[in-house]
C-alpha cells in the first residue's frame, strides 16, 4: 500500500497549478464578476485533459486514475476556476463533445435528498443537462426545460436558473450507473472544496503576515495563529479524505467506496466552509468587502455543499453502517 | 498512490492476527487499575511474549532487536493490534516510545548496551523526569539543579506529572548544568537509576481518584556522568529528538482504538434504554456518530500521510503536530458522545444496568489529560503556525 502521490502524480499536479495559475490568475474573478467574458478557457481546459483524463486512450482520454482526477480538481478549486467541470467530466464518454470541451455539460442530481427547487448552475452554456435519478441516468435538452434566470446568483461566477418543472428526457444509463456517478460527483466536489480549503488558508497566512495592527503583523497574536492553525490540520485532513475516497474508487477491493466518498464529501465540506470562514475574520473589514476575493471562495463551497448530498445527508449515510 | 495491501504486507498482517488471536485471550485479564506492581507484572509480561514472539520494538532497528517494520506495516501492526484488544502498552510506554529510541539515536554504546535490549524484553520500566511545578510548556525553564562532582553529578530538585514513577527502573531525567547561559543551553539529559538514594516518589492522584503520575523529589541524588546521553549542556537537542517521537506515531494504536470505541458507543445507543426509545432514535445524535466516524477515518489517512512524509532519518515529520491535535480534541469529542449515550448511568463510575459505563466513562475522562499531555493542543497550534505557517513567534 502506497498512501502517498507518486512523482508522477506530484508532477502532473504541480504542471496542472502553474497552467490554471497562468491562465486563470485570482484576478480573473474579479474582472468575470463584472461581466468580462472568458470564451476559450473552456476549450483550453478541455485539451488539458480535465473532462477525458479518465477515459481510455483509444477514446481520446489519458486513461488516468481517479487520484489523478482529484489532484486536477483540487488545482481548479484553488484558482476557484468557474463553469460546471464536474458534471461535464462525468458526462465524458456518455455525452458527445462533453470530453473535448465542444459540449458543455449541467446537471442535477435528484438522488439526494434536497434536490428541490430545482435550480440549474450554468443552464445558459449547456448543450445538455445531465440527471441522476434512482432509476437511471438521464440527458435533458435544455432548449426543453422551462425555466427563467435568476437575476442575481450567489456567486458572481455561477449564474442559476430555477426550473418549475424538469422534462424527462432521455435516459442513456442505468440505476447502478447513475450511483456511480453520484459517487465521482461527490469525489470531485470534494476535490474542489479541498482546493479551496488550502486557498483560503493560505490566503489567511499571508494577509496575517502582511497586515499590522498594534504595531506587529496580526499573525503574532495567538487568536489569529490558532484560528489559522485550524485551517492547516482541516486542510490536511480534508486531503487525506479526499485522496483515500479517489484511491478507494480506484481500487473498490481496499474498502468501502460509498463510505469513502460520503466520509470525503462532509470532512472537504466542512473544511472549506470553515476555512472560508476564518479567511473572512482574518481580513477584518477587508474580508466583507467585494474587492477582497475571499467572498467568492465562500460562495463557491455553499453551491458545492449543496450538490451530491451535502454535510447532513452524508453523516447520516454514514451513520447508517452502524444499523440500528 | 495506490491503496492496495502488497503480498508481503497481507503476509504480514495475517501471521500477526493469527499470533495475536491466541496470544492475547491467554494474558488473560488486566489487574486493577490502582494495583501498579501487579500491573506492571501483567504489562511488562505481555511485553516479553512480544519479544519472545518477534513482535516488540515494531519500529526498532533489527541490530537493536526490534522488527524493523517499514511505516506501513507498523500501520498495521496498530490496526490488528487494536482488532484484537490487545494489552496497552502501559508501563512500558517511555521505554518503547522515547528512551530506547533516544539511547538508539544518541546513546553510548555502553548505555545501549545496559538498556535497550531490556527495554524491549520487558525488563526494564522506564519514566519521563521532564516537568517540573514551574517547567510545564515552558520545558525549558526546568530548575533540577545537577553540579558536578568528579565523575558524579549531583541533582537536587522536585519533578511532576511523572507516570509509572512508582514502578520505574529508569528515569530519563532533564536537569540543568549551566545555569548561567541562555534557558536552552544549560540543560542535560541523564539516565537516573530510581533506586538511588535521595529519591522520594509520591504519587499524585489523577482526577479518576488513582495514581498514574507522581511527583519525585531529588535530595542531593548521585548520578554517574557516564549514565549522560549527548554532551553536557546539549540535552534540549536530545529532548527535542524524544518529543518528536512522542509526537508521531507513538497514539496510533489508541488511534485505530477510537474507531471500536465508536462502534461500541452506537452498539450501545441502539439498546432500548428508556421507556421503549433508544438513543439511536435522536436524529441529531446519529447525526453526530455520522460526523465522528468520518473524523476518525480522517485522521486514520492523515496518520498515513503524514508519516508517508516522514525524514529518511526516522524522525517523525512535523506534520505529527497537527495528527497529534486532532486526535486529541477528536477523542474529547467521541468521550462526550459516549457520556451522551449512558444518559444519568455516569453518575456511578461502575457498570450499571448492562452499560459498559466503567469503560466509556474511563475513556471520557483520560481524553481531559490528551490536550494538556505532551504539548498541549495550544502548544500545538503556536508549532504549526510558527513552523509551519512561518507566522511570526510572539515575543
Ligand atoms: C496524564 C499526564 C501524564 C503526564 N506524564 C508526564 C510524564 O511522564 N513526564 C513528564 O515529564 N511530564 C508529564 N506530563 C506533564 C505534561 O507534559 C505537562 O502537563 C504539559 O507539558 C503542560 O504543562 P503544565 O501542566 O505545567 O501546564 P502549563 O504549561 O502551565 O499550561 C497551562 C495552560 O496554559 C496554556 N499555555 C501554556 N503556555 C502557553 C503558550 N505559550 N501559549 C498559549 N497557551 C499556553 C496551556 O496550553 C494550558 O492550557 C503529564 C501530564 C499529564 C496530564
Amino acid at each position: 500500500m502506497a498512501f502517498k502521490l507518486s512523482d508522477e502524480q506530484l508532477e502532473l499536479q504541480r504542471g496542472f497549478r502553474d497552467f490554471v495559475a497562468g491562465r486563470f490568475p485570482i484576478e480573473k474573478l474579479g474582472q468575470l464578476a463584472d461581466g468580462a467574458k472568458d470564451a476559450t478557457l473552456w476549450g483550453e481546459l478541455a485539451e488539458m485533459g480535465v473532462f477525458s483524463l479518465r477515459l481510455a486512450e483509444a477514446r481520446g482520454g489519458l486513461g488516468l486514475f481517479h487520484v489523478d482526477a482529484a489532484l486536477i480538481f483540487e488545482e481548479l478549486g484553488r484558482a476557484l476556476v468557474p463553469g460546471p467541470v464536474v458534471w461535464t467530466h462525468l458526462a465524458a464518454g456518455l455525452i458527445d463533445g462533453a470530453a473535448t470541451g465542444e459540449t458543455v455539460v449541467t446537471g442535477l442530481d435528484l438522488t439526494t435528498n434536497r434536490h428541490t427547487p430545482f435550480v440549474i448552475e450554468h443552464l445558459e452554456d449547456a448543450g445538455a443537462v445531465l440527471v441522476l435519478k434512482n432509476d437511471g441516468v438521464w440527458r435533458v435538452d435544455p432548449s426543453t426545460i422551462e425555466a427563467t434566470t435568476v437575476d442575481v446568483p450567489l456567486d458572481p461566477l455561477t449564474p442559476v436558473h430555477h426550473a418549475s418543472r424538469l422534462p424527462d428526457g432521455e435516459r442513456i444509463a442505468d440505476a447502478q450507473a447513475a450511483d456511480a456517478l453520484g459517487l465521482l460527483g461527490a469525489t470531485l466536489s470534494s476535490a474542489l472544496m479541498l482546493g479551496i480549503a488550502e486557498a483560503t488558508s493560505d490566503m489567511g497566512v499571508a494577509y496575517a503576515k502582511e497586515r499590522q495592527q498594534f504595531d506587529k503583523p496580526i499573525g503574532t497574536f495567538q487568536a489569529i495563529k490558532h484560528m489559522l492553525a485550524d485551517t492547516f490540520v482541516r486542510q490536511e485532513l480534508a486531503r487525506a479524505a479526499v485522496y483515500a475516497a479517489a484511491g478507494t474508487l480506484d481500487h473498490p477491493e481496499v474498502g468501502d467506496v460509498a463510505t469513502a466518498v460520503a466520509e470525503a464529501k462532509l470532512v472537504a465540506g466542512e473544511s472549506a466552509m470553515k476555512n472560508c470562514r476564518t479567511c473572512v475574520q482574518v481580513h477584518g473589514g477587508m474580508g466583507y468587502t467585494w474587492e477582497v476575493p475571499v467572498h467568492y471562495f465562500l460562495k463557491r463551497t455553499w453551491i458545492l455543499e449543496s450538490t451530491f448530498g451535502s454535510v447532513d445527508e452524508h453523516a447520516d449515510r454514514i451513520a447508517a453502517t452502524f444499523g440500528g | 498512490m495506490d491503496l492496495r495491501p502488497t503480498e508481503a504486507e497481507e503476509k504480514f498482517r495475517h501471521e500477526l492476527r493469527s499470533w495475536l488471536s491466541d496470544a492475547v485471550p491467554a494474558h488473560g485479564t488486566p489487574p486493577p487499575r490502582e494495583n501498579w506492581p501487579a500491573r506492571r507484572a501483567w504489562d511488562t509480561g505481555w511485553q516479553r511474549k512480544m519479544f519472545e514472539a518477534g513482535w516488540a520494538g515494531i519500529s526498532w532497528p533489527q541490530a537493536f532487536g526490534g522488527r524493523e517494520a517499514s511505516l506501513i506495516e507498523q500501520l498495521i501492526y496498530y490496526e490488528e493490534y487494536a482488532r484484537a484488544k490487545a494489552p496497552y502498552v502501559g508501563v512500558n510506554f517511555v521505554g518503547l516510545l522515547h528512551g530506547g529510541p533516544t539511547l538508539i539515536v544518541e546513546g553510548t554504546d555502553a548505555q545501549k548496551e545496559k538498556h535497550i535490549e531490556h527495554i524491549l524484553r520487558g525488563e526494564q520500566v522506564w519514566c519521563q523526569g521532564f516537568s517540573e511545578p514551574s517547567a510545564g510548556s515552558d520545558l525549558a525553564s526546568l530548575r533540577t539543579r545537577a553540579e558536578r562532582d568528579g565523575e558524579q553529578y549531583v541533582v537536587n530538585g522536585h519533578k511532576i506529572w511523572t507516570s509509572f514513577a512508582q514502578v520505574a527502573d529508569y528515569c530519563e531525567l532533564l536537569v540543568r548544568t549551566d545555569p548561567e547561559v541562555r534557558k536552552h543551553a544549560g540543560i542535560t539529559w541523564l539516565i537516573m537509576p530510581m533506586d538511588l538514594p535521595g529519591i522520594e516518589v509520591r504519587p499524585l492522584p489523577t482526577l479518576h481518584g488513582e495514581g498514574e503520575f507522581s511527583e519525585v523529589f531529588l535530595d542531593n541524588v548521585r548520578i554517574p556522568v557516564e549514565n549522560r546521553v549527548g554532551a553536557e549542556n546539549d540535552g534540549w537537542r536530545v529532548t527535542n529528538v524524544t518529543l518528536r517521537f512522542e509526537r508521531g506515531t507513538a497514539f496510533a494504536g489508541e488511534m485505530y482504538d477510537l474507531k471500536r470505541w465508536l462502534a461500541e458507543i452506537a452498539a450501545e445507543a441502539q439498546k432500548v434504554t428508556d421507556h421503549g426509545s433508544r438513543a439511536w432514535d435522536d436524529a441529531s445524535l446519529r447525526r453526530e456518530i455520522g460526523h465522528l466516524q468520518a473524523d476518525i477515518d480522517g485522521l486514520w489517512n492523515l496518520l498515513k500521510l503524514s508519516i508517508g512524509q516522514a525524514d529518511e532519518s526516522g524522525v517523525p515529520a512535523i506534520g505529527a503536530s497537527a495528527v497529534k491535535l486532532f486526535f486529541t480534541e477528536l477523542k474529547q469529542r467521541i468521550g462526550d458522545m459516549a457520556m451522551r449515550v449512558l444518559g444519568r448511568a455516569v453518575l456511578g463510575r461502575s457498570d450499571m444496568a448492562g452499560m459498559p459505563v466503567e469503560y466509556f466513562s474511563y475513556e471520557a475522562l483520560q481524553s481531559l489529560s490528551m490536550t494538556i499531555a505532551a504539548g498541549s493542543s495550544q502548544i500545538q497550534r503556536k508549532i504549526i503556525g510558527e513552523r509551519i505557517l512561518g507566522l511570526p513567534k510572539d515575543k
